[in-house]
C-alpha cells in the first residue's frame, strides 16, 4: 500500500492528479484484490457463454453484489446528508416477508398480476419505512442513527411477524427473474442495478438534485436559510434509500424463492456503510460519489469471492472485512496519512491543513489543567 | 460549532435549570431525571400489570423478580460499558461480538488448551480491554468516527470467533458448572454469582462517573467536546479509556453469558450491542451525550428484561414480539429525549 507514495514524489504532478482522484484508492484497491485471485484461478477473468448464458467469476461477483449495490446506492445519498440508515437491513427482511407471503397465499403462483400486485405491496412497505425514518429525522430532528435504530430492532420482528416466524417458501417463476433469472444473456439484476444507478446518477447529477443533496449534508440550516426545503429533501433520501433496501429485498427473496424474515439482509446495512466509505464519501455527509459507493459494493463482493477462491476457510470472511475497513479508513484519514506519509518525506505533506489542529491540541494540553467542580 | 446551541452538561449544572421562572410542569420537564423517573415508573406499571394479570401463575414470587437481574446480569454489564461510551458521545458497536468472542475464547481455552477457568478470566478480560483500547486509540488519533470504527471491531472479533471454530464448544468444566450453579441466598430468594458482579459493576460505574474526575470528564467531553478541549481536560486520554472501559465491560459480560449458557457459540450475542444501546436510551441518557445517569441504565436493562418475563407468561405470545416491544418503547423514549432537549433549548 505504500508504494504509490514512492511514486508520487518521483513524477509529482500526473501522479498527483491521478492518486487524487476521488476513486483512484476505490479503484485501486478493486484491482489488486481482483489481481490477486489470478494466481489461484488462473481462468479467473475468463467469461463464457453456456446455453445463452455469461458465466464467469465478474459476473458472478456482479450478480451476487447486485443487492448490495443497490443498498448501498440509497445509502450513499443518505450519508451525503449526513444522515445514516441502519433500517436497511430490516427493510429488506420486511419487503421480502410481505411479497412471498403474498405469492404464496395465491393459488396460481406465476399469475404475472399477482406477482406485481406482490412487489407493489412489499415496495410500498420499504415507502413507508422510509417515510417513517425521514419524519423522524426530518421533523422530529432526532439523531438518523438513532431514529432508524428504532426500525432496526423492530423490523425484523415485523418481518417475522408476517411470516409468523416461518421461512416462506415460493415456487414463482416470473418472480424468480428477479434475483435469479437471465435477460439478453446477462443476470436479470445488473440490468435492475444499472438501471436505478443510471436514474440515481441522472437525477442527482444532471438535475441540481444532487448538489441540494449535498448542501444539506453540508449545512441543513444554512440550507434551509437560502430557501432549500432541507427537510424535504431529507425525507426524500430516506424514502429513496428504503426503496432501493427493498428492491434488494425483492432481489434476495427472489433469488432464494423464500423469505426469512430473521436471516434475510442480515448485517447488510454494515456492508452498505463500509461499500460507502470504501467508495469515498464522507460520513460526515456534504459529499457524495455514486460511482466509488458502485466500486465499493463490488470491493466487499470481490473480497467475499476471493475469499472463496484462494480456499482461506470463509468464516474468516469478516476478519478480512474488518481488515480492508481499517486499511481504507486509515488511508482516507488525512491525520494518518500526515502521520505516517508525512513522516518519510516531510517537505510532501509540511504544510497539510492537519498540522493546525494538532498544534491547537498540544497547545490545550499544556495549559493549566482545569476540573470540572 | 456555532455558539448558541451547546454548552458543556456538567450533571451539576442542573441547578441552574430551577433558577428559570417556569411553570411547575415546564420545570419538571426540564427535570434532568425524568427520563430515569419514567422509566423507573413504567418499570413499575409493568410489573403491577405482570402482578394483577398473572397472579395465579407464581408472578408475585419475589424470585420472579430476582430472575431478572439472573437472566439479564450480563445485559446489565454491557450495557453499563455502553453506558460510558454514550456518555461521551460516542457508539462502540462491537458489544455483541466481543461478548460473543469471550464466550470463544473461554470455552477454547477451558475445553481445548486445558487451562483452568480462574486462569482464563484475566485473560479474558485483558484481551477485551485491550480491544477496547486499540479501538479507542485508532478514533483518538486517527479522527476516524467511532461508529466506523467500532463497526470494523464487530467484524474483527466476530470473525476471529469463527477462526477459533465454526461450532459452537460446550463447556462441561466443573470449576465454570459449579459457579453457574452457585447461588447466593438472600433470604427471600437467591441471586447467581453473575448477578452479584453485575450489581458490583453498577455500583463500581456509579461511583466513577458520579464521583470521581474521571466521570465529570466524560460527561464534560460528552456535552461539548469543543468545550472540554478549551478547559484543557485531556480529552484523548479520556476518551480512549471510555472505549477501554466499554471493551472490559464486553470482555465481562462475555465471561457471566458463558457462564449464563455454558458454552462458547461463534454466534453467540449476535446484535446484543443495540439491546444494550437500547436500555441506556430507555434508561434515559441522551444519544449525543453529556446527560444521563448509570442507574436509568439498570432501569432500562429491566424493562427490558420485564419484556421478555411477561411474554414468558403470556405463553401464547411469540418471540418476536419482544423485538417489536423494544422497538416502540425505544422510539417512545427518544421522543421523550427530544421534546426535553427541544424544551432546553428555547
Amino acid at each position: 500500500m505504500s508504494t504509490p507514495s514512492a511514486a508520487t514524489t518521483a513524477t509529482p504532478s500526473r501522479w498527483r492528479a491521478l492518486t487524487h482522484h476521488h476513486l483512484f484508492w476505490p479503484v485501486a484497491v478493486l484491482v489488486a484484490l481482483l489481481l490477486v485471485n489470478v494466481p489461484f484461478t488462473p481462468d479467473f477473468f475468463s467469461i463464457k457463454m453456456t446455453d445463452g448464458h455469461l458465466y464467469g467469476s465478474l459476473v458472478s461477483i456482479v450478480l451476487f453484489g447486485s443487492p448490495l449495490i443497490l443498498v448501498a446506492v440509497g445509502m450513499t445519498l443518505v450519508i451525503a446528508t449526513g444522515g445514516i440508515d441502519l433500517s436497511v437491513g430490516a427493510v429488506v427482511a420486511i419487503t421480502g416477508a410481505l411479497t412471498c407471503s403474498y405469492i404464496s397465499d395465491q393459488a396460481d403462483q406465476n399469475a404475472l398480476s399477482a406477482v406485481f400486485l406482490a412487489m407493489g405491496i412489499g415496495l410500498v412497505a420499504a415507502v413507508v419505512c422510509g417515510l417513517w425514518n425521514g419524519f423522524l429525522v426530518a421533523r422530529m430532528g432526532i439523531q438518523p442513527i438513532i431514529a432508524t435504530l428504532i426500525i432496526m430492532v423492530a423490523g425484523r420482528g415485523v418481518a417475522q411477524l408476517i411470516t409468523d416466524g416461518q421461512i416462506i417458501t415460493i415456487n414463482s417463476e416470473p418472480y424468480k427473474l428477479i434475483g435469479g433469472g437471465y435477460w439478453l444473456t446477462l443476470p436479470f439484476s445488473i440490468f435492475v442495478v444499472a438501471a436505478v444507478v443510471a436514474i440515481t446518477v441522472a437525477l442527482t447529477r444532471k438535475t441540481a438534485l444532487g448538489l441540494l443533496v449535498e448542501s444539506v449534508g453540508g449545512n441543513a440550516e444554512a440550507s434551509r436559510l437560502v430557501g432549500i426545503r432541507s427537510r424535504r429533501i431529507k425525507i426524500m433520501v430516506y424514502v429513496f434509500c428504503a426503496l432501493c433496501a427493498g428492491i434488494a429485498g425483492l432481489m434476495i427473496s427472489s433469488n432464494t424463492s423464500a423469505a426469512d424474515g430473521n436471516n434475510a439482509g442480515l448485517w447488510i446495512e454494515l456492508d452498505a456503510i463500509l461499500a460507502v466509505v470504501i467508495g469515498g464519501t464522507s460520513l460526515l455527509g456534504g459529499r457524495f460519489s455514486i460511482g466509488g459507493t458502485v466500486v465499493g459494493a463490488l470491493v466487499i463482493q470481490t473480497l467475499t469471492t476471493t475469499i472463496y477462491t484462494i480456499g482461506v476457510p470463509t468464516q474468516t470472511n469478516l476478519v478480512f472485512k474488518a481488515a480492508v475497513v481499517i486499511v481504507v479508513c486509515l488511508l482516507q484519514s488525512p491525520k494518518f496519512r500526515a502521520k505516517v506519509f508525512g513522516a518519510k518525506s516531510g517537505a510532501k505533506s509540511g504544510g497539510t491543513p492537519d498540522s493546525a489542529p494538532a498544534k491547537t491540541v498540544t497547545t490545550a494540553e499544556a495549559a493549566p489543567k482545569m476540573e470540572v467542580s | 460549532m456555532s455558539a448558541t446551541t451547546k454548552t458543556p452538561t456538567a450533571p451539576d449544572s442542573r441547578t441552574t435549570s430551577t433558577s428559570a421562572p417556569t411553570s411547575k410542569a415546564a420545570a419538571l420537564l426540564g427535570d434532568r431525571r425524568l427520563p430515569v423517573l419514567v422509566t423507573a415508573g413504567l418499570f413499575l406499571a409493568m410489573y403491577i400489570t405482570g402482578l394483577s394479570r398473572y397472579q395465579n401463575y407464581g408472578f408475585a414470587e419475589p424470585q420472579v423478580f430476582l430472575n431478572l437481574f439472573i437472566d439479564n446480569g450480563y445485559l446489565l454489564v454491557a450495557a453499563v460499558g455502553a453506558t460510558f461510551v454514550i456518555l461521551s458521545g460516542g457508539i462502540d458497536l462491537s458489544v455483541g461480538s466481543l461478548i460473543g468472542f469471550t464466550t470463544m475464547l473461554t470455552a477454547w481455552l477451558v475445553e481445548r488448551q486445558g487451562m483452568p477457568f480462574l486462569a482464563v478470566i484475566p485473560v479474558a478480560l485483558a484481551v477485551g480491554a485491550f480491544g477496547g483500547f486499540l479501538m479507542g486509540y485508532v478514533i483518538q488519533n486517527f479522527e476516524i468516527q467511532p461508529f466506523i470504527v467500532t463497526l470494523a471491531g464487530l467484524f474483527l472479533f466476530r470473525g476471529l470467533c469463527l477462526v477459533i471454530s465454526k461450532e459452537s464448544i460446550a463447556i462441561d468444566d466443573a470449576t465454570v458448572n459449579s459457579m453457574a450453579q452457585a447461588q447466593v441466598q438472600l433470604g427471600v430468594g437467591f441471586l447467581s454469582i453473575s448477578a452479584m458482579v453485575a450489581l458490583v459493576v453498577l455500583a463500581a460505574a456509579f461511583y466513577i462517573l458520579h464521583y470521581t474526575r474521571f466521570g465529570r470528564r466524560v460527561y464534560a467531553i460528552g456535552g461539548s467536546e469543543q468545550s472540554a478541549m478549551l478547559m484543557g481536560l485531556p480529552q484523548g486520554g479520556t476518551k480512549i479509556a471510555v472505549y477501554t472501559v466499554s471493551g472490559f465491560c464486553s470482555a465481562l459480560a462475555g465471561l457471566l453469558f458463558t457462564l449464563y449458557i455454558q458454552s462458547g457459540d461463534p454466534l453467540h450475542a449476535t446484535g446484543m450491542e443495540l439491546d444494550a444501546i437500547a436500555a441506556v436510551v430507555i434508561g434515559g441518557t441522551l444519544l449525543t451525550g453529556g446527560s444521563g445517569y448509570v442507574l436509568g441504565t439498570l432501569f432500562g436493562v429491566l424493562v427490558l428484561g420485564l419484556i421478555k418475563t411477561i411474554i414468558q407468561f403470556e405463553g401464547t405470545l411469540s418471540s418476536w414480539w419482544t423485538k417489536i416491544a423494544t422497538g416502540v418503547l425505544l422510539c417512545a423514549f427518544i421522543l421523550i429525549q427530544r421534546a426535553m432537549t427541544a424544551r432546553k433549548k428555547t
